[in-house]
């Protein structure tokens, strides 16, 4: 079983320079997330949740406050955080198996022990039998499987998810949300989930954080202290959500022009490639 | 890029009725006299050229020379051509460097080369397979360049968050990424090869040995009949090319939808 991680976040603020402009994306973020918490994050596009992940990943820096893990300020991405974002971002012309293998690419171990926790990870994400499919012979909820199993493989810490299952249907969503909270008892690390479906943020966070955006707030803290499974329709968990949804109800504005979106529209940058060299 | 896909087994026989049209015209205007014979010759004769062609020992060695031409300037240029257009296609920096030379370069028609490489080189196997490189070269470079520069934000980002090093990211990111387009200039690059090793044994003409020299001696001689059997065969060695291009794009692309 992985290690499980504690990650404090103290104070983070981050902004972007967008045309000469200065545009806050996250005020004042603190956190403290224990070993093996399971932390959800809701918010409307624009209130930085993703951005927040991203900073965790280490996919982005210049920030102001700090991100610790286990005491240590973070730098740059570490095998020590895995991540999961609403799209699979397998690689095309690797087979399941092998997708999952690139997890394991630098981190300490045996030929055969690599091997063996790769096999062991896609029994863990029910895709024995599926080794050798490449990603376009696999549905969406299949892919993103394959995507949870390359981020757990080299045990990490922390997970990060970022709207995982967003781009799926609703039957495959609740199946891989069970499956999801399954996994994660497994496993036994710390779990991050942005998601901006409130329901999913409560069956699988034993705390919900909700987010208000322009610049990005955490507005409250919500404790979900009920037994998992967690059944949907029993009163007490629809008193949660609907406690969570409140408040959104108020912080839902009509989508303005200043909407803050991480700047990632465009898909063509060759000093992104630059920027895989530069270590 | 969407391709026509043959037949699984390839077993199409569509792609013959032009050919066997073309015989049929060919075989009637010259049997009835409707042409000029020496010029527009029978094609029996060019198959009985073809075949006592076929027996010469001549012949075969010629074909080598031009076989191993291609394939030497091709390897040069395609293994340059990668290199140059992958630099241009990760280093925004190197594009800015090379690419105005290279673009300006490539105006420059590959036969205007020609008297400078024989001035340089002499017209020998080297001003050759310098030409058949270049030919090569600029197709390749163009896919390669287009292949990498197309390499997602989001699979680079991956390749950071499994901390890849540069050589991962170029052997287990970039170039299967970029492997498409790149496959796509190689092919081209190998048409153009084959094309330039023809052309240069026209052009640099040294009467060595070569497919090429073969054609222009029935020039010198008038014999049509070897001009054309010659011109055939150039024709079958490059759609052989085409057919081996397509397996090994077919083999090494599994991955994609088909």
């Amino acid at each position: 079983m992985a290690h499980a991680g504690t990650l404090d976040i103290r104070h983070l603020s981050k902004q972007y320079a967008v045309k000469g402009e200065t545009l806050p994306v996250l005020d004042d973020i603190s956190l403290s997330i224990e070993p093996g918490e399971f932390v959800s994050i809701v918010g409307t596009s624009g209130c930085g949740k993703s951005t927040l992940l991203r900073l965790v990943i280490g996919l982005e820096g210049d920030y102001q406050g700090e991100i610790l893990l286990d005491g240590q300020r973070i730098v740059g991405t570490s095998l020590d955080r895995g991540i999961v974002f609403q799209e699979h971002r397998l690689f095309p012309w690797l087979t399941a198996e092998q997708n999952i293998a690139l997890g394991l690419l630098n981190a300490p171990g045996t030929e055969v022990s690599k091997r063996k926790a790769v096999q062991e990870h896609i029994e863990l994400v029910g895709l024995k039998g599926f080794e050798k499919a490449f990603p376009h012979q696999l549905s969406g909820g299949m892919s993103q499987r394959v995507a949870i199993a390359r981020a757990l493989v080299n045990r990490p810490e922390v997970l990060l998810l970022d709207e995982p299952f967003g781009a799926l249907d609703a039957m495959t969503r609740t199946y891989l949300q069970g499956e999801l909270e399954r996994i994660w008892q497994a496993e036994g690390i710390t779990a991050i989930l942005v998601t901006h479906d409130v329901e999913e943020a409560v069956v699988l966070g034993d705390r919900v954080i909700v987010m208000e955006p322009r610049p990005g707030r955490i507005k409250r803290i919500v404790d979900v202290p009920l037994a998992r499974s967690r059944d949907r329709s029993a009163a007490d968990f629809v008193s949660i959500k609907d406690d969570v949804m409140k408040e959104f109800g108020h912080s839902v504005s009509p989508p303005s022009k200043g909407v803050l979106q991480p700047p990632r529209a465009r898909s063509r940058q060759p000093q992104l490639l630059a920027a895989n060299f530069a270590r | 890029m969407p391709r026509i896909i043959d037949q699984a087994d390839g077993r199409d026989w569509r792609g013959a009725a032009v050919p066997l049209a073309v015989l049929a015209v060919w075989w009637i205007v010259t049997t009835l006299g409707w042409v000029n014979t020496r010029l527009i010759v029978p094609p029996l004769g060019v198959l009985k050229t073809a075949a006592s062609v076929l027996t010469q020992a001549d012949f075969y060695r010629g074909v080598l020379a031009s076989l191993v031409r291609d394939l030497s300037g091709f390897a040069i240029g395609a293994i340059a051509g990668i290199a140059v257009g992958a630099l241009m296609g990760v280093s925004r920096w190197s594009n800015r460097v090379i690419g105005p030379t290279f673009h300006t370069l490539r105006q420059i028609s590959l036969f205007a080369w020609l008297p400078l490489l024989s001035s340089w080189l002499d017209t020998g196997d080297r001003s050759k397979i310098v030409f058949i490189a270049l030919s090569a070269f600029y197709p390749v470079v163009l896919g390669a360049f287009e292949g990498v520069r197309g390499v997602s934000r989001a699979q680079a980002e991956v390749a950071r968050i499994y901390v890849f090093t540069r050589r991962q990211t170029l052997l287990r990111l970039i170039l299967p990424a970029a492997a498409p387009q790149i496959l796509t200039g190689l092919r081209l690059g190998l048409i153009y090869a084959w094309i330039a090793t023809i052309g240069s044994e026209f052009l640099l003409a040294n009467y060595g040995d070569g497919l090429g020299n073969i054609v222009f001696k029935g020039r010198a001689n008038f014999n049509i009949e070897l001009i054309i059997a010659g011109m055939l065969v150039i024709g079958l060695i490059g759609y052989a090319f085409n057919r081996l291009a397509d397996l090994l794009e077919a083999r090494s692309l599994r991955w994609r939808k088909a």
